[in-house]
């Protein structure tokens, strides 16, 4: 089962490669990691996408929490939130293409970023459901390149986590 | 007031009370040793840095106190390794510093320059670069408390040489706050309850108690609670000494070498309770049979063991001597029903005393060949209740958590989660440096004898009357064991048979050498050894191919033990 944590950590020397030497070390899956810094200084927020069953997750959890570096873990398996992720996409366009690809991106309310007489390049922002239904649409035409940038995820409601 | 780096860290091992550590120079601490010199801490120099490390682990498994080691860069701080991954692995409160290149050849590939804070990020509690020299009083405070609080483990400080030169108004920090690190002691009061409602309950309870007793120092707390239940008690191998092994309730070690009585005690229990354990493999065995029939109260000082290989009916997060004192006092106030206890399990420990008296720990006796085990039940008779005993890795290690009998706490030093073979020695050597009143004694192999033998000079250089008693058999023997029962005899690669004069090597050190080949030549041998000055080395020729039983082998149920080879 897919689980999406939110870690706030120290941004501190080392502590992507701790979380990251934490997950492969016990053999826990990172199927995607996001971190950029917060309104607080010294502080950091990673988002990973995990699997795998309730008491690995547990697991997961614990030894999150365990790391000294590791200030808050917000678990959303089951919580109510917004969960959204940006994607670049290369995809070929030539000819008679050109126009239906176009026609994909306004419905989806993505945007063209960058355009040659062989190409689009598209940026969409939104879950990754409708990321992944915008891929199965694109690849017919041939996509080049694809560059995502992973999920963050922010809980729903009034509530804020400070960091 | 300015100071250096160097005399930075010497002035804030001091104000952490250390006044001994174990070391080895080198360039990238050369400035460190200079300090050294005059200093009134202690260096006691090993010959080489793993024995350093396993040196100041023996040291703080018998004194409760942070172990201090100094190594340079480079080799001297992968040499560490070992020994801090033995310490992570066990939860020893150990500070280990190492020196690293100046800040601006850091990754560089510079000279005796290696990534140590990568390397050991995985088998430390907590590692630092040091970065700038107005954090190193602050990161000294935060590595001795996260190193001795919550579960200890070893912190790494990585400190280049520039920092160490470097001079900063020195202002050692009051308080340490880490807004990550907020560890539980006190034990939740309604879990507490609970847990004394299901221990009246229980008709077929047992104390299933693990290292975490003698780093809790909660040895007099869980005495009262087996004595005022009347429960049977049974140690994994690093709490052998927690518990009066020759009490009326010990049931000795659990799990795969463990005694008869202990592994179907803990089979057929209907209350297992699990004090600073963390159900190793170990212990469990298949783990899907492991204390079916039982209800599972978890008391931890850390929540990432609670759940982690076996389901828990009722977790408790605390430092043990918080717990088990309220625990205790809960019970102690429901007098009628703590009677009804003991009169509702009097059959249960009748079973085990029937299982006891059927199948007591055992071994063929001899008149001709010395037997490794009658060595170790020598051992102890001719030494005193407060004697400090370190083994290495393999058979003669078990034997020692099956045939000696530990009556005081922290009496037993061995290497149990990582089990490292060339531990004892260094560790015997730790441990006389702390306590060098007390009789110290290694129990080794030949094979782990020759991982750390040259601290042989370190016993000699600082005098510490470590006795080393090699029960020599000529085999890497665990690992004969399993080749003789799994592999059809197939000793690939485990016969040690080259003749080594241990006596000669003994000497040249500058230590004595004795040795034992006849039975009647052993008690002899260690009388000698524990009235002559200094360090002893006896060598005792052993029964080849003798086995470590009962075994439960791999895979299979603790109840499924092999009694016999």
């Amino acid at each position: 089962m897919r689980h999406t944590i939110s870690v706030l950590v120290e941004n501190e020397f080392g502590v992507l490669a701790r979380i990251s030497g934490l997950f492969s070390g016990r053999g826990f899956n990172i199927e995607s990691l996001c971190v950029a810094p917060t309104m607080e200084q010294n502080i950091s927020r990673m988002t990973i996408v995990t699997s795998g069953d309730d008491r690995i997750l547990e697991q997961i959890n614990k030894q999150l929490n365990k790391l000294i570096s590791t200030i808050k873990v917000i678990d959303f398996t089951g919580e109510d939130f917004v969960e959204r992720e940006l994607a670049l996409i290369k995809v070929t366009a030539e000819a008679e293409s050109r126009a239906e690809a176009l026609r994909i991106v306004d419905i989806f309310r993505a945007k063209v970023v960058d355009v040659t007489p062989k190409s689009y390049t598209i940026e969409i922002t939104g879950a990754p459901a409708k990321i992944n239904a915008l891929l199965e649409l694109l690849r017919p035409m041939g996509i080049k390149e694809i560059v995502r940038s992973g999920p963050v995820v922010i809980g729903r409601g009034p509530k804020g986590v400070a960091g | 007031m300015e100071l250096t780096g160097s005399q930075i860290l010497l002035e804030s091992l001091k104000l952490e009370g250390v006044d001994t550590v174990f070391g080895y120079p080198g360039g990238a601490v050369i400035n460190i040793y200079d300090d050294l010199f005059d200093s009134s801490i202690a260096h006691v120099l090993a010959r080489h840095e793993q024995a350093a490390v396993h040196a100041a682990d023996g040291y703080a498994r018998c004194t409760g106190k942070v172990g201090v080691v100094i190594a340079t860069s480079g080799p001297g701080a992968t040499n560490t390794v070992t020994g801090i991954a033995t310490a992570y692995m066990d939860s020893i409160p150990l500070v280990i510093i190492t020196g690293q290149v100046p800040t601006p050849l850091i990754g560089n590939d510079a000279f005796q320059e290696a990534d140590i804070c990568g390397i050991t990020r995985p088998c430390t509690k907590h590692n630092f670069l040091i970065q700038d020299i107005r954090d190193l009083a602050r990161t000294l405070k935060e590595a001795f408390f996260i190193a001795r609080s919550g579960r200890p483990g070893p912190v790494l400080i990585d400190l280049p040489k520039d920092i160490q030169v470097a001079k900063s108004k020195f202002n050692y920090p009051e308080k340490v706050d880490i807004r990550g690190y907020k560890p539980t002691y006190s034990g939740n009061s309604r879990q507490i309850d609970k847990a004394a409602k299901l221990f009246l309950e229980a008709r077929q309870p047992v104390l299933y108690v693990g290292g975490g007793i003698n780093l809790s120092a909660a040895n007099e707390e869980l005495l009262k609670l087996a004595e005022l239940t009347r429960t049977p008690v049974t140690t994994t191998l690093m709490a052998m000494s927690a518990f009066p092994q020759n009490h009326e309730l010990a049931l000795g070690m659990l799990g795969m070498h463990g005694t008869f009585y202990a592994n179907m005690s803990v089979t057929e229990c209907d209350l297992l309770i699990a004090v600073g354990a963390r159900f190793d493999d170990r212990v469990t065995g298949r783990i899907d049979s492991f204390a079916k029939r039982a209800k599972v109260i978890h008391i931890d000082i850390d929540p990432t063991s609670i759940r982690k290989n076996v389901a828990v009916d009722l977790p408790i997060v605390g430092d043990l001597k918080d717990v088990l004192g309220k625990l205790h006092d809960k019970l102690a106030e429901q007098p009628a029903e703590v009677q009804k206890l003991i009169e509702g399990t009097t059959g249960w420990r009748d079973s085990i005393a029937d299982w006891k008296q059927n199948h007591p720990m055992f071994y063929q006796p001899s008149e001709s060949i010395i037997k490794p085990q009658f060595v170790i039940e020598k051992i102890r008779e001719l030494t005193r209740d407060d004697a400090i005993i370190t083994t290495e890795v393999g058979q003669h290690q078990m034997w020692t958590a099956q045939f000696f009998e530990f009556r005081r706490p922290r009496t037993f030093l061995t290497s149990g989660g990582l089990g490292t073979m060339g531990f004892g020695l260094p560790a015997a050597l730790g441990a006389q440096v702390a306590f060098p009143e007390r009789q110290v004694i290694d129990i080794s192999g030949d094979g782990s004898f020759q991982m750390n033998s040259q601290e042989l000079a370190t016993l000699v250089q600082y005098r510490l009357p470590v006795k080393i008693a090699i029960l020599n058999n000529n085999f890497l023997g665990m690992v004969r064991q399993w080749q003789q029962m799994f592999f059809n005899k197939r000793y690939s690669q485990t016969c040690l048979e080259l003749p080594i004069d241990f006596i000669k090597l003994a000497e040249a050190y500058g230590a004595t050498g004795l040795q034992a080949s006849k039975v009647d030549e052993v008690e002899k041998v260690i009388s000698q050894a524990l009235e002559t000055p200094g360090p002893v080395l006896m060598e005792f020729k052993v029964a080849r191919e003798e086995n470590v039983l009962p075994m439960v082998p791999a895979g299979k149920a603790i109840h499924e033990m092999v009694l016999a080879s």
